[in-house]
Parts: C-alpha cells; structure tokens; sequence
C-alpha cells in the first residue's frame, strides 16, 4: 500500500510540473497570436493614441515576462482575471466589470453535466459491446457492431447530430432539438434538453473504448490462464467476464480517460449544432475577439482536465494490478 | 475391468501457410482407472497435443480430423461443447507446466480453487475452501491455512505447482492430465512436486497422464510409458521393462544419452597461470548484493561448470566477467592481467578473449540477419577480414561446427532448427577466436539428443583449439558429462569448488550432497527410496530451509 502512495504522489508531481509547463507554452501561444485586443475593439477609430491608452490600461504594454508571472499569481490564487470583453472601462476593474471565472463557471459546469450524462451511457454500454464482441468474435455480431462503431466515428459530428435530430426530434418527437438549458432548471428537464447531444457524443466515444475492450480481452485469450480456465469448463462468458477481463483494465481505463477529456474539451460542434451553452463555444468566442484572459483560463481548464484524468486512469491501472496491490 | 479412457486412430493436424498439415498420425491410447501413464518424447513428438486432446481440447490452429476419445463412454469428439464443459474441471482436470502462467494474477489462489467446484456444483464455496486448505496440509504446503488466500505472484513456483495439483484435484476428478509439471523447477523443488503429485494420485486412485521429457522423471512416475517421435508411437510397456529393456533404436538412443562423459583430463601443472582468474568479486543490482566474494580460477584447456539453482548467481558472476556489470569489488584478470571492469574501458583484443554462447539461441540471433552475416560480423569486427577472406573464414566456421557451409550462407535462423540455431550461436563466439568461452545453460532449451550433440561439438572443439569453457547449468547429468572441474554456487556464494571426481564422490558438502542427490535416476524405486532416506518432512525446499 506505501509503495502505491508514492507512486501516486510521484504521478502528481509530475502532474503539477506538466501543467506549470503547459501554461508557459499557452501563455506565449495566446499572446503571439496575431492581432490585438485594442485593435479589434476599436476598429475604425484605432488611433495610435487610443490603441496604446487601451493597451496600458490592460497592462498589454508591460513585457511578457511580467504579464506571464502576474497572470501565474493569478491562477495559483484563483483569481482568472478580468475579462477583456466585458470590461466597463469607465470604471476599469470596478462595477460592472465581468470576471473570468464568472463567466466560465457556469459554461464548465453544464459542460461537465453534458459529459457526465454521455459517460455514464457510453461507458458501460462501450465495455458491454466490446465483452460482448470479444465473446462472439468473428462471428456476424462481431462485425456489425465493429462496423456500425466505426461507421459512427468517421462521420462528422454535425452530420449525427442531424441524422439524430432528424429521427428522434422530427420524425419521432422524442427529445427537443435545442439544448438551451439555463441555470435553475430542474434537473428533470435539463436531462430531456441535453439527451440529444449526449447521444451524439455518445456515437463518436463508443468506437474506441468498444475496440480497446475487445482487443484487449482478445489479446489475453491465448494466455495459460485463460487456457486453465477453459480446461476447468467454465462458460465463455465466465471466461472473459472473470479471467480475461481484470486482466485487461489497464489499456480500457486509459482509453476511457482520453474520452472522457475529449468530452470536456472538444465538444464544440455539437455544442453549436444543439445551441447548448458549454465552454467550447465560450472558448471559441473569445479567440475570435481575442479575450485573452478567457481563452488562456480556458486552455489551463482543459489542460488540466487531461492531465488529470491521464492521472486517475494511471493510479487506477496500478492499482487494478494486483502484483502492485499486494506487494510481496 | 473397462478402459476409462480410450483413444482410437487418433489423428490430429495444425494450420500453417493456409493448409493442414499432419501433427499425430494416428495414435491409440487406453487407460484404466487408477492408473498413470507416461508420455514421452523430444519436443515435437506431439506429447502435448494429444494430452489435450484427452480431454476434448485443441488449441487454436489445430484440430482433431479422425479418430475417437471415449471417455467413460462419451466421445470426446463429436460431444458437444456444454457436454465437455461438464467434464472437464470435474472429472477430467489440468495441470499446466508452468503454474505461475496457468494462475489467474487477477484472483487468490483460493478462489481459483473454488471455482470448479462451485461452478460445477459439486460442492459450496465454504466446503471446498476447506478441503482446499486440507489438500495443501496433504501436498505439504508450508501455511496451508493462509498459504490459499494470497495472490500467485507471492507465492514460489514450486508452491504453485504444487497448488495447481491441489486444484485440479478439488473436484476429484478421475483423469488428470499433468504437462510437464515440474520441467520449469530446479531438481530440489521438483523431488517435492513429484512426491506430493504421486502421493495424491495414489491416495485418491486417480488415473493420469504424465507429459515429459525427462525419463528419470517419467520413470518415478507412470505404470506405463509410451514413447512419441513426430506424431506417432514408438513403442509402449510398463515402466519397468521399457526401461531395462528397450525394443526400438529410437528408444534405446533416447537411453543412451545419459551416458555420454568426457574422459578426464590431465592435472593443471603446478604454477600454471590461470586464463581467467576471478578474484573476490562482489557485485550488486541496486542496493542488494547478489555475489558474495566469489573466486574461481579457469586453467587452459580446460571446463569449469558453475552449478547453482535459479538465483544463486552463476549468471552473475559470468556478466561481471564480461565486464557488462563490474563488480563493486574484487577483480577479473585474464592470463594474469587485471582487466578494466568495465566493458567500455577494454581494449577490442581484451574484449576478443572472452565470448559468449546463449540459453536462447531464439533470442540470441538476430532474425533478420542471414547466417553468413551474423557469423561475418565478429569476423570482420575482431579479424578485420571483408569481402572474399571474410566469406571463407566464415565458411571455415560453419564446416567446424559441422554444418555445410553451401547450405547454409544464406539462410534465417527462423530457417533452422533448434539445435542448428545453438551452433551457430558457437560459430560466433568461436568467430572471434575467443581462449574462453562462457556457454550459459546452452543446452538447457534443447532436447536430449540434441543437446549431447551440441556437448560433444564442444568437447571436440575444446581438444582441437584448447579452449576453455565456464559453463553455467543447473543440470548436473550435463555437468557430470562434460566438466573437469565444478563450483558450487548458493545465494551468490561459493559452496564448494574442486575436481569434478572429487565432487562426485563423497563427502560433499550437504548442500552439494542435497543437489546430487536428488538429480532423478533411471531406476523406477528411486524416489521411493530417496524419500524413505531422507524423511517425509525432510525433502526439497525444506531440506535447503534447514541448512
């Protein structure tokens, strides 16, 4: 048990390291994108006078080197900053003023509810199909189910997503076609308005967590103890469920993880399909009149995200071995 | 008084390259309750397939195309796979060769235990755990009240055969098939595995089929023996007549390897200087020693066998000599001259001096590399040679190890068979015209037969070059065979080194003794005898705890 804390607390470590870097590399990214905050704001009327009065007052004239450390203060402190397209600047920084967390904290939470409803109906039914194909490999089940995940994947999100709307909101009213959710709303509803989008993400993550799985267990079946089993005369399922199935977690956890981070991060097109208001549209918004405390807030969200889930999938393939479990 | 198990015709073929060719041809088989029968041949022979093939089972890539297995009167065969399912693990059971694969890493070995009996409702979880605990207090488990519930890995290979022999007998079954149950062990450990293994058998008058290559084993074992070469029957007869009295060649060459020996050699004039003298080394992995002051000198001419169970540092000491892990004391002189213990500060003469032949020859070889490049290398490396001269040092070489060169320039390893692959593995090493040779456990992954071919290529190539050999084995036949003088090797230590003859004849070191002893031998009362010497709880592991 001793050597499994260290290792977690190594893997946090260098969790925390990595992020420390990612933020240097999203810090200058950001910053060298080309254009200018006080350029795109004031459009026409972008004096040389006013353009570097707007840019001092944001503090854009200070080195970069500076800006990057008064911005890491800021995060390690939670304070996201102030963001630039709400700003009264009136009253610079005073009422009225908008702060970042502010205006991403409910984006992330609905879409942490929109991945959350989608894990919960991919994951278990993405490692059921993959059993399932393992057991009946090769056989015609096998190769619809393979054909239809695989299908669903290549498909571009947008175009499920009608084929979705079309069958379960036109033809059949099932679910509504718009997810504007909005805070307040009772749990019930908010479930209804976002089935359609979950059920989107749901097609694009299966394929690859009901893959791994397959592959996974498959690649075990030629093992001994796989062998003794079956010289036991235990059922195929029992085979798999029992003997193959501990032993292959470690590649499904990891791939679940990544799923799981790219429901978080890279949700934008259903988002904007279904009109739900998650922090990919926020994010892609605030590239386009270059916010910049909001896109770097949310690039470090995102970051972090994966760097976190990366991390429980590590400590919970480790601890899903037994030999690490149980040390000698 | 009926055949439990018969097996007619049987014929038995593997997918290769698309068609399927012949693995048994056509073997008859028959077994009355109670009773053990040894199968046994060189890999290849199908010992195996057709131990498989008893219970119903083939591997992926291989069927059964004729025949019958009649087991109590159901066909095997044509049963379907519900109707096998009930058999097996329940009147049919497995014991696999290497346990620690064969367990689940995944689940306690109890619950393994259990498994059976409960999915196949012979008896409660409760009930069958507590036999389990019974079988391991009968199989002289050390802990058999605790010893169930922990995980395979924690637990020593010899104890997992022995658990894997407990759990193919909790649903007392009335055939168990063993496969090479004791092939991965050291000799100490294996007298334990068998002595519970037959013990068991008895007790519950199960029948068996004993899979092996060893006949001393096959010999403490099985009633009866038959005897497999590529997929058909030689002969069979009970133990005793088959052993003293052979009918076929192929058999009585099986026979005879074990008596192969070297004549003995001259005594190292007195003042001779060693060619390789190691000198109170002491070497670590990490932190932990794993040799202990080890010295030993190797004369010209001349082969020291450094014998020792698994991880009492022989390999060891053979890297510290190569120089790949220098030692933390102690130092390696070859011909008088210390040499840099690290590889990288040797000279390329230095490094020339002191070859290696492999366990593996599989892995030994690069699979991509044709033979005539894999010999070229160190010729071109060491001897400089290239183009025309280079292609006839290397033809010179393969004609040494009695392969003809024409045949072979161009081939793969995957081209050659097991034994062609370990001499290649010495024209490499004699490539670069090494004084001495280190040969890690070079026979050990090979067959009888082959392997004495291999032992008399080097003894001719000892007596024709003057090499000398440091040869690392657990195998004491191997040692008594080919050495001239022996180190005795425990827990990185040096128990005892000395001519070979003096260390064949008593009084040895009990350590030693304990080694000796207990190399199985050809007659069939000799475990019986040897457990009634040394005492029930006297045997194996518990004997070595005690020292």
């Amino acid at each position: 048990m001793r050597s499994i804390l260290k290792i977690v607390l190594q893997r946090l470590g260098l969790g925390l390291v990595t992020l420390f870097v990612v933020s240097i590399v999203i810090f200058v990214a950001v910053n060298s994108l080309p254009g200018d905050f006080a350029e795109a704001i004031l459009g026409q009327g972008a004096t040389p006078e006013s353009v570097a009065t707007i840019r001092r007052d944001l503090g854009l004239d200070q080195p970069l080197v500076v800006r990057y450390f008064d911005w890491l203060k800021g995060m390690l402190t939670f304070d996201l900053g102030t963001s630039f397209a709400q700003l009264n600047f009136a009253n610079f920084g005073g009422a009225g003023s908008v702060t970042v967390a502010e205006q991403i904290a409910p984006r992330l939470s609905n879409t942490m509810f929109l991945a959350t409803v989608t894990a919960c109906i991919a994951v278990p039914l993405a490692v059921f199909l993959g059993i399932l194909a393992a057991l009946y490999r090769n056989t015609a089940f096998d190769k619809a189910a393979n054909m239809f995940t695989l299908s669903s994947i290549s498909s571009p999100e947008f175009f499920m997503a009608y084929v979705l709307i079309l069958f379960l909101a036109v033809l059949n009213p099932v679910f509504p076609s718009l997810s504007n959710i909005f805070e307040g709303m009772p749990f019930g509803e908010r479930l209804e308005k976002s089935m359609l989008p979950a059920l989107t993400l749901t097609l694009v993550v299966t394929a690859h967590m009901m893959r791994m799985t397959r592959a996974a267990i498959i690649n075990l079946l030629a093992s001994p103890y796989i062998e003794m089993a079956r010289l036991k005369g235990l059922s195929p399922m029992r085979v798999i469920v029992k003997h193959a199935l501990p032993n292959a977690l470690a590649p499904i956890i990891n791939v679940v993880a990544l799923n799981l981070a790219y429901l978080i991060t890279g949700v934008v097109v259903v988002e904007v399909v279904f009109v739900y208001p998650g922090i990919g549209q926020l994010f892609v918004d605030s590239v386009k009149i270059r916010d910049i405390p909001v896109v770097q807030a949310c690039c470090l969200i995102f970051a972090a995200a994966y760097i976190l889930l990366n991390l429980t999938a590590d400590i919970l393939s480790i601890v899903s071995n037994p030999r690490l479990r149980h040390p000698k | 008084m009926s055949n439990l198990l018969t097996i007619k015709g049987l014929k038995i073929e593997g997918r290769s390259d698309e068609t399927w060719n012949p693995i048994i041809n056509g073997v008859d088989l028959t077994l009355k309750k109670g009773e053990v029968l040894g199968l046994i041949g060189e890999s290849g022979a199908g010992k195996s397939t057709i131990g498989l093939a008893a219970m119903g089972y083939t591997r992926d890539g291989v069927r059964i195309s004729e025949g019958t297995v009649e087991f109590d009167g159901i066909d095997l065969v044509k049963a379907s796979a519900a109707v096998k399912r009930g058999l097996l693990g329940k009147r049919i059971a497995y014991v696999a060769q290497s346990a620690a694969a064969s367990f689940n890493p995944a689940h306690k070995l109890m619950d393994q235990h259990t498994e059976g009996p409960v999915q196949h409702g012979v008896d409660s979880r409760a009930a069958s755990t507590e036999d389990g605990i019974e079988l391991y207090r009968k199989l002289r488990l050390p802990n058999p009240d605790q010893i169930g519930f922990r995980y395979p890995h924690q637990v020593s290979g010899g104890q997992l055969q022995r658990a894997m022999t407990a759990m193919a007998m909790s649903c007392r079954p009335d055939l168990i098939i063993f496969d090479e149950p004791t092939t991965a062990l050291d000799v100490t450990t294996q007298i334990e595995v068998l002595a519970s293994i037959r013990e068991i058998v008895e007790e519950f008058d199960t029948a068996a089929i004993y899979i092996t290559h060893d006949l001393a084993v096959v010999a403490q074992m099985a009633d009866n023996i038959k005897v497999l070469l590529r997929g058909d029957e030689v002969e069979e007869a009970d133990t005793r007549t088959m052993l003293s009295d052979p009918k076929e060649d192929y058999t009585k060459s099986l026979w005879a390897v074990r008596e192969f020996q070297r004549p003995a050699k001259p005594a190292v004039p007195e003042g001779s200087v060693p060619v390789v003298s190691v000198r109170g080394i002491t070497a670590a992995y990490g932190k932990t020693d794993v040799l202990h002051d080890v010295s030993f000198d190797i004369h010209a001419g001349r082969t020291v066998a450094v014998v020792g169970e698994s991880g009492s540092g022989k390999s060891t000491a053979a890297r510290c000599i190569t120089g790949l892990l220098p030692p933390r004391m102690g130092e390696i002189a070859f011909d008088g001259e210390v040499l840099p213990a690290d590889y990288r500060k040797r000279t390329k003469d230095q490094l020339r001096q002191a070859q290696m032949i492999y366990q593996m020859a599989d892995t030994a070889l690069n699979p991509r590399k044709t033979i005539g490049q894999i010999i070229g290398r160190p010729v071109q490396f060491y001897g400089g040679l290239t183009g025309a001269k280079r292609r006839k040092r290397v033809n010179e070489l393969l004609d040494q190890i009695e392969l003809e060169p024409s045949q072979y320039y161009n081939r793969l390893p995957s081209e050659l068979s097991g034994g062609q692959k370990q001499r290649i593995g010495i024209a490499r090493a004699l490539a670069a015209e090494p004084k001495f040779i280190i040969c890690d456990e070079v026979t050990s992954a090979l067959d009888q037969l082959v392997a004495e071919g291999i032992l008399r290529l080097l003894a001719d190539l000892q007596d024709n070059l003057g090499l000398s050999y440091m040869f690392i084995t657990h195998d004491l036949a191997t040692v008594k065979s080919i050495a001239d003088e022996v180190v005795v090797m425990k827990e990185g230590k040096v128990i005892e080194q000395g001519e070979k003859t003096d260390m064949f004849t008593p009084p040895h070191h009990a350590y030693t003794d304990l080694l000796l002893s207990s190399v199985p031998e050809m007659d069939p009362d000799w475990l019986t005898n040897l457990l009634e010497e040394r005492g029930v709880d006297n045997i194996g592991d518990a004997a070595v705890d005690k020292m």
